[in-house]
């Protein structure tokens, strides 16, 4: 199912994940056979089929408009697509989506929405003290209008929103992105924490190399409808970004199931 | 006549409440004028039930209801927004109102009158008062869900879709009960007017919604008792409406950010 860019059959490097047992390879906690997405008109994402295993963080990188939020999207169900998404069965999922500025006239506290969250999947009534707890989130925080949080505090309280009901799978859209470094810093090391303490599974999309050097195990590469996916350190060759961000065109030279290798093939004639 | 007054005062008293938390929710939404325009659906309705001497009141469902449905039917179907959509229908309800009123009865369509009030009606009125108001206390975790991102909203569970459906439905109902007191001009200004005081004073779930429904409750049974008592108009409608702008006013007063 896999198709990795950098030659050989891949030696998934654990790389912060949680180790896994070889009988969760066999059950994968997400597969994704066969995917097209279209925005609007164009379509985005052709023929895309990969797995994600259970503890794995999966960095999802491209250049704009490859199709990186589409994705989450349809992985969430949000969106109608072609081709097959599977979760597992006990796969229970968390999103956090880009930041967007929220309607300042809201008259909606960040305690008002984590306590509606928590009231509509009728959550014990500690499980909000509990995750603000684990967050570090100031009653002052949760009792602020969520028009006036600054972007670390917007960005914490919609993580806290997204671990409420305990997901053990977390869509993580743009993690850093307008965050200043300090607060980059502390999302680095919850998303670490996460991973760790809680062997929690996590598909983050992210411009940011650094996070995926330090956070992500296997990385999914989106370009101009084409894919692959592998370990960072295989992957992310200087070489290998300068394809994905200067010329996408190349990146197809390497592929490596024949079954899927002839389709593809199949499928370019038709462009 | 006296005990149909008292009727419809408690029935007005009802309604108040609804319109409190219904304008909560579409100031949140940000469709308060929209809300207004949907109101005025209620006209062709009225008018032909008029020319035809049937119920008003049924008339007025009749168009208002169906044209609720159109909106939400052109906005999903055609993924023309929303403000379009209720802009299209509203503009051809209104022209239709106009042409079939029959001349006599034009005022009163648009403005209301303290009309007698059956005990049926009464009742009618007062489960749909009440159904409105407890399905906005059931609704109100999904609808702050929604209306802070749809996304995060059906991620969690919520069928955004239906619930935009339920809320039109919802709104439609209190006017449906406010023009009986308002008519269909001022059938919103409860639904306005509360909202925007409330948020006035404060930031905060919770007491928006409380204090929406105190200003609501207030300026009825201000607008009621000021009219029977001084002005003596026809209806009570103008009344109100002017009244819970005078509380509007005195709320940018006690202004929180």
């Amino acid at each position: 199912m896999l198709t990795f860019c950098a030659g050989g059959p891949a030696e998934r490097i654990p790389g912060g994940a949680v180790p896994r047992a070889n009988v969760a390879m066999t059950n994968p906690l997400l597969s994704v056979a066969t995917l097209n997405l279209s925005f609007g008109n164009r379509e985005v994402i052709h023929d895309l089929s990969f797995d994600v295993q259970e503890g794995d963080c999966v960095a999802i990188i491209g250049p704009n408009g490859a199709g990186k939020t589409v994705l989450l999207s349809a992985l969430l169900n949000l969106i109608p697509y072609k081709g097959e998404i599977r979760w597992r069965r006990d796969a229970r999922l968390g999103y956090v989506p880009q930041k967007t500025a929220a309607d300042r006239q809201l008259p909606l506290s960040a305690k008002d929405l984590l306590t509606a969250k928590a009231r509509f999947l009728k959550l014990p009534s500690t499980e909000l003290q509990l995750v603000s707890a684990e967050l570090g989130l100031a009653n002052e925080l949760l009792s602020t209008s969520i028009g006036a949080l600054s972007g670390g505090q917007f960005q914490k309280m919609l993580i806290a929103f997204a671990l409420l009901g305990r997901p053990n799978v977390l869509l993580f859209d743009e993690p850093t992105a307008s965050l200043d470094e300090l607060t980059e810093e502390h999302i680095y090391e919850l998303l670490h924490w996460l991973q760790k303490q809680r062997g929690m599974t996590i598909l983050l999309v992210s411009h940011d190399l650094s996070i995926v050097y330090r956070n992500a195990n296997m990385v999914l590469c989106l370009s101009k409808g084409k894919t692959c996916m592998g370990p960072p350190k295989e992957l992310l060759t200087p070489a290998m970004l300068q394809e994905l961000y200067a010329s996408p065109a190349q990146y197809y030279q390497h592929v490596h199931e024949p079954e899927r290798d002839s389709r593809i093939a199949q499928e370019r004639k038709k462009w | 006549m006296v005990r149909d007054q008292g009727l419809l005062f408690v029935l007005a008293l009802f309604f108040s409440l609804a319109a409190g938390l219904v304008g909560c929710i579409a100031f949140m939404k940000r469709m308060l004028l929209a809300g207004d325009v949907i109101s005025h659906l209620a006209l062709p309705g009225i008018g032909l039930a008029f020319a035809f001497k049937v119920n008003p009141l049924l008339g007025g469902a009749a168009t208002l209801f169906l044209g609720t449905f159109l909106i939400w039917q052109l906005q999903k179907k055609t993924g023309l927004a929303t403000e379009a959509a209720i802009g299209v229908i509203f503009a051809a309800a209104l022209a239709i109102g106009a042409a079939v009123t029959p001349r006599d009865n034009l005022a009163e369509s648009l403005f209301g009158q303290l009309e007698r009030i059956s005990p049926a009606g009464f009742l009618l009125g007062l489960a749909a008062v009440l159904l409105v108001i407890f399905s906005i206390f059931l609704l109100r975790d999904q609808l702050s869900l929604s209306i802070f991102s749809t996304d995060l909203a059906a991620t969690t569970g919520v069928n955004v879709a239906r619930l935009d459906l339920y809320f039109l439905l919802l709104f439609s109902l209190t006017v449906l009960v406010g023009l009986r007191f308002m008519g269909a001009l001022l059938a919103s200004a409860l639904i306005i007017m509360p909202s925007a005081t409330a948020r006035q004073l404060t930031n905060k779930v919770s007491p928006f919604f409380l204090i929406s429904v105190v200003a609501s409750l207030v300026s009825v049974a201000a607008g009621f008792l000021l009219n029977a008592l001084v002005f003596k108009f026809s209806t009570a409608g103008p009344t109100i409406a002017i009244l819970s702008a005078v509380l509007f006013s005195f709320s940018l007063l006690g202004r929180v950010k």
